[in-house]
């Protein structure tokens, strides 16, 4: 292992995370943004709005984030439409991961019982009260633990932003190894970063977990 | 003066072919305490849904103080405060702490200000002797507790007729008694009520009418409820009260 090597690296890689956080915050921002407002359609069975949205899923659900990154980037811009890497990144990511947020709450509102809103517009609430006050919060704390998943996953998937010349950890991995070949030093530090970059991302996840279900579930 | 605060004239419900209530008809006055028993699935429970609009009927009306109460109505929810209801599995809310689970709806629904709601709250949690457990969530409270949590929530919105939908059938023997005392409380604070129950000798001790219902159809009614419960009219109400001897 060449420590010298590892050490002149250092600059590119925190540079690297500093960008590939940025960019996969931003889209998990976008992702729960649409994961909630799709959910929240789905549930409520808002009409023609659930046919789009239901669309929207499966079309981001299956198929993979590099062809709808490729899509945005060298298809669109053949129509007209021109953005920039970091903004089809952030779109990508925040599409993709939005139709699964979206499967996620909406597993989470289903989960709460039928007996839970009748007794709730008992007390004479209206659907939107009922909905806000009693559904929904206890729907996001029974998701909280496939939404971190799916934060996870998200931001590992920030790896396929290198092939449209993001500079990400991975782009940056493989340029260094293109340049020096010095593969094992570069990637292990990649590992490393991956690590810097999610490990506190799980611990956050489970803490946030802990205090959302200990209403309903004790410490 | 008409008295009657509930009137269900012609009730007809079903689901799809099944037909669960037929032509009903049932009166209930301020200040009276109805008590609805009969067999496993004559249709006590659906009645009390269809008279808190938690069921589209098919047929006839329901009307608490010559009000229409229909799930399709505009103000369905604003009918709703007039009329409370406790469910069999209490349905707590399991995110919110007791004191949150009665302030709830008086807050959002009625927007009563949190002191005065909260006064209320903690003089009806106190007379049901959970006061103290105020901050606690539901899923510390044994059955019996959350089911008298579950009445001071319904009680805390005024509602001019209370629904107890077997409200002790899921309870364990001993805690059955605690709830019991409540609403005995309630029937002599001069409360509107009716009740379903498979419990006997609590539906003896508070009704003022008895209705016997079977198969859709109310069988028996009695204004003397010690009298039917010791020799009633018909011989199905027979039959059925013969079922909880031993």
């Amino acid at each position: 292992m060449d420590f010298e090597a590892i050490r002149s690296y250092l600059p590119l890689y925190w540079d690297a995370l500093g960008l590939t956080v940025r960019i996969g915050w931003q889209g998990v921002a976008l992702a729960l943004a649409l994961g909630v407002l799709c959910a929240v359609t789905l549930h409520l069975r808002l009409p023609v709005l659930r046919r789009l949205v239901a669309g929207y899923i499966e079309l981001f659900r299956n198929t993979p984030l590099l062809v709808q990154l490729f899509f945005l980037y060298f298809a669109l811009p053949k129509i007209g439409l021109r953005m920039s890497p970091a903004v089809c990144g952030v779109l990508g990511l925040g599409l993709l991961c939005g139709a699964y947020m979206a499967e996620t709450i909406r597993s989470g509102l289903e989960s709460i019982p039928p007996i839970q809103t009748e007794s709730a517009q008992s007390l004479g609430m209206t659907r939107m009260q009922v909905f806000c006050h009693v559904i929904l919060p206890q729907a996001v704390s029974r998701s909280v633990p496939g939404l971190v998943a799916n934060v996870i996953f998200l931001l590992k998937e920030t790896s396929v932003f290198s092939t449209v010349s993001l500079m990400d950890l991975m782009f940056t991995a493989k340029d260094l190894i293109g340049m020096y070949a010095k593969t094992m030093e570069c990637l292990t530090l990649l590992v490393v970063f991956y690590l810097i970059m999610l490990l506190p991302v799980s611990v956050l996840g489970s803490l946030l977990e802990r205090r959302l279900r200990h209403a309903e579930f004790g410490p | 003066m008409d008295n009657a605060l509930l009137r269900i004239e012609h009730l007809h419900k079903a689901y799809g072919p099944h037909v669960v209530l037929e032509d009903l008809d049932l009166t209930v006055d301020r200040g009276e305490v109805v008590v609805v028993i009969g067999p496993s699935g004559c249709g006590k429970s659906t009645l009390l849904r269809c008279v808190n609009a938690l069921e589209d009927i098919q047929g006839g009306r329901v009307l608490l103080d010559g009000e229409s109460v229909s799930r399709q109505a505009k103000d369905v929810a604003r009918l709703r405060q007039k009329i409370g209801m406790v469910f069999q599995s209490y349905d707590l809310f399991p995110h919110k702490t007791i004191l949150e689970n009665v302030l709830l709806a008086p807050m959002k629904v009625q927007k009563r200000p949190r002191a005065e709601a909260e006064a209320e709250a903690m003089e009806l949690l106190d007379r049901v002797g959970l006061a103290d457990r105020r901050d606690d969530y539901p899923r510390q409270l044994s059955g019996g507790q959350k089911q008298r949590v579950a009445i001071v929530r319904a009680l805390i919105m005024h509602p001019e007729i209370l629904l107890l939908d077997e409200i002790t059938a899921a309870l364990d023997p001993e805690m059955v008694h605690e709830v019991l005392q409540v609403v005995l409380g309630l029937a002599k604070s001069g409360s509107t009520m009716l009740i379903v129950t498979h419990e006997m000798a609590f539906a003896r001790a508070i009704a003022d009418r008895v209705v016997f219902l079977e198969g859709g159809h109310i069988v028996e009614e009695s204004r003397e409820p010690k009298a039917f419960f010791d020799k009633p009219a018909t011989e199905r109400a027979r039959q059925f009260l013969r079922t909880f001897e031993y």
